[in-house]
């Protein structure tokens, strides 16, 4: 159950509310919709738990596609290849308003399928190997350092999102793919507009300034190369005819965002998640070696990439029901992990289960390249943070900081705190 | 028990060499290997729920 502070009285009158709530028809339910708790799906898709492990819900546009909440029917059908990820399609569904302009122009690695996807993917793996990954913790982890010396050094008051849960990751994608961090203003503002909008017009023109941006970059670095990732593929896939420009800016567009965008969210989220939950907060402090589970169990628990879409190209049969050709699958990530068949009290965050099931970095080809990457940033972030602040508390009535709404990666705007 | 992995379908998450480090690795494309020696599965407790974690089912644990 949750501990209660403050904050967290919300979160549980969420909780017993949903409860009494009479279940509304599954073909009701708005999907996505925004969350009352920052750490707990939206009260409205009680009606998807109920109705595991498919149902449906009705997208912004009025469409109405399957849900799909239960984990094992999850399991298998991000694994099915009869299910497409292939947005230009016409038939693909559009989450939000904003994105639909930019569909037809795909998206490299996460918007395509076998056997294109597996030959964009083995350009990148050998990069992202739990080898390379453990070989950059001490990068990273002086990164952490570095910020937490400055934040120390102004006071001890600070805004986490700007001054250390958005740098990290964006220092450290930077560093990896060979990207100048003195540009990370730049990126960082155009990867909001990309994912945010607000306007169609936005998001279509922060895809063309991010591609312009890479692509002088790219052509930079073939006369004058560096050391990071970028200048690798170059070496090893451009120069060689394996890939061309027009496809490696889309691939870099895609590390980029994916390296700091996600990872940023996972941080303040986490961040206020565990200082809403003093009791496994403090377990945490009396034994560091509990962090890279705790990791694995925030992930679980916090979904922020809540909401992965599929179309189907073939008629499936699934847990009893038939998924047609051109019918659109939605996958409520916050939802599926917290099925009970799985993981036992679910809505409690716990150090001492086996939560490393989880379906947060996704399932089948698609599953997260960065993921021990974002692994590695968030042990060292989290675990650094609370240990060289011990005192670190929130600085605002919880129920006053702003987190983000439900059609784009869960996370908070700002998070001020004092130590 | 006879573990073996399918690099044909492997998609280099990790996930084996993370979860069973004393069986799974990955070689120099950032596949997933069965380390040498250990295709017995080493007495390892974690083969299973390596081959559970693998998100594209390319690990076969045979018994006997």
């Amino acid at each position: 159950m949750e501990s209660g502070v403050n904050g967290t009285i919300t979160c549980e009158v969420l909780l017993s509310m949903t409860e009494a709530m009479s279940p509304a028809l599954p073909d009701a339910v708005a999907f996505p919709q925004d969350r009352t708790c920052p750490y707990h799906p939206p009260a409205g898709y009680e009606p998807l738990r109920e109705n595991r492990p498919l149902s449906r819900v009705t997208l912004f546009d009025g469409r109405s596609v399957w849900v799909v909440t239960g984990h094992a029917e999850a399991r298998a059908l991000l694994s099915d290849a009869r299910l497409s990820s292939d947005r230009t399609r016409e038939a693909f569904p559009a989450a939000t308003r904003r994105f639909k302009g930019i569909q037809g122009r795909g998206a490299a690695l996460v918007g395509v399928d076998d056997p294109e996807h597996n030959r964009q993917r083995r350009m990148l793996i050998p990069s992202f190997s739990v080898k390379r990954m453990a070989a950059m913790r001490p990068q990273i982890q002086e990164t952490v350092d570095r910020l937490i010396d400055a934040m120390v050094a102004l006071g001890t008051r600070a805004e986490l999102v700007s001054s250390f849960a958005l740098p990290v990751p964006s220092m450290v994608i930077c560093s990896l793919l060979g990207v100048p961090y003195a540009d990370h203003e730049f990126f960082e503002g155009q990867s909001r507009r990309l994912l945010r909008g607000p306007e169609p017009a936005d998001v279509e023109d922060a895809r063309r300034r991010l591609d312009t941006y890479l692509e002088a970059l790219i052509r930079q670095k073939r006369t004058d190369p560096g050391d990071g990732l970028l200048d690798e593929l170059i070496a090893t896939r451009l120069e060689t005819g394996e890939t061309t420009v027009e496809e490696l800016v889309a691939l870099a567009v895609i590390l980029l965002i994916a390296g700091h965008e996600t990872t940023a969210n996972m941080i303040s989220l986490g961040t206020f998640t565990l200082l809403q939950h003093p009791e496994q907060l403090s377990e945490l402090r009396d034994d560091p070696s509990l962090m890279s589970e705790a990791v694995e169990e925030l992930m679980r628990f916090l979904s922020i990439a809540d909401g992965m879409l599929r179309v189907a190209t073939q008629e499936i049969e699934v847990a009893g029901v038939t998924i047609r050709p051109d019918e659109g699958v939605v996958f409520s990530t916050s939802v599926i992990n917290r099925d009970e068949a799985v993981f036992e009290e679910p809505d409690s965050l716990a150090w001492n289960r086996p939560t490393r099931h989880h379906l947060a970095f996704g399932f089948g080809i698609h599953q997260c390249l960065g993921q021990n990457l974002a692994r590695a940033e968030m042990e060292i972030a989290l675990g650094t943070l609370f240990r060289r602040l011990p005192g670190l508390r929130l600085a605002a009535d919880p129920d006053e900081i702003p987190f983000k709404p439900g059609d784009t990666i869960q996370g908070m705007f700002e998070l001020p705190v004092a130590w | 028990m006879r573990i073996s992995v399918d690099q044909g379908a492997c998609i280099g998450a990790g996930q084996c060499a993370l979860t069973a480090p004393q069986v799974f690795t990955q070689d120099d494309d950032g596949l997933g290997e069965v380390l040498p020696g250990r295709e017995d599965g080493h007495g390892s407790p974690l083969v299973r729920e390596a081959a559970r974690a693998c998100p594209v089912s390319a690990i076969t644990v045979a018994e006997g």
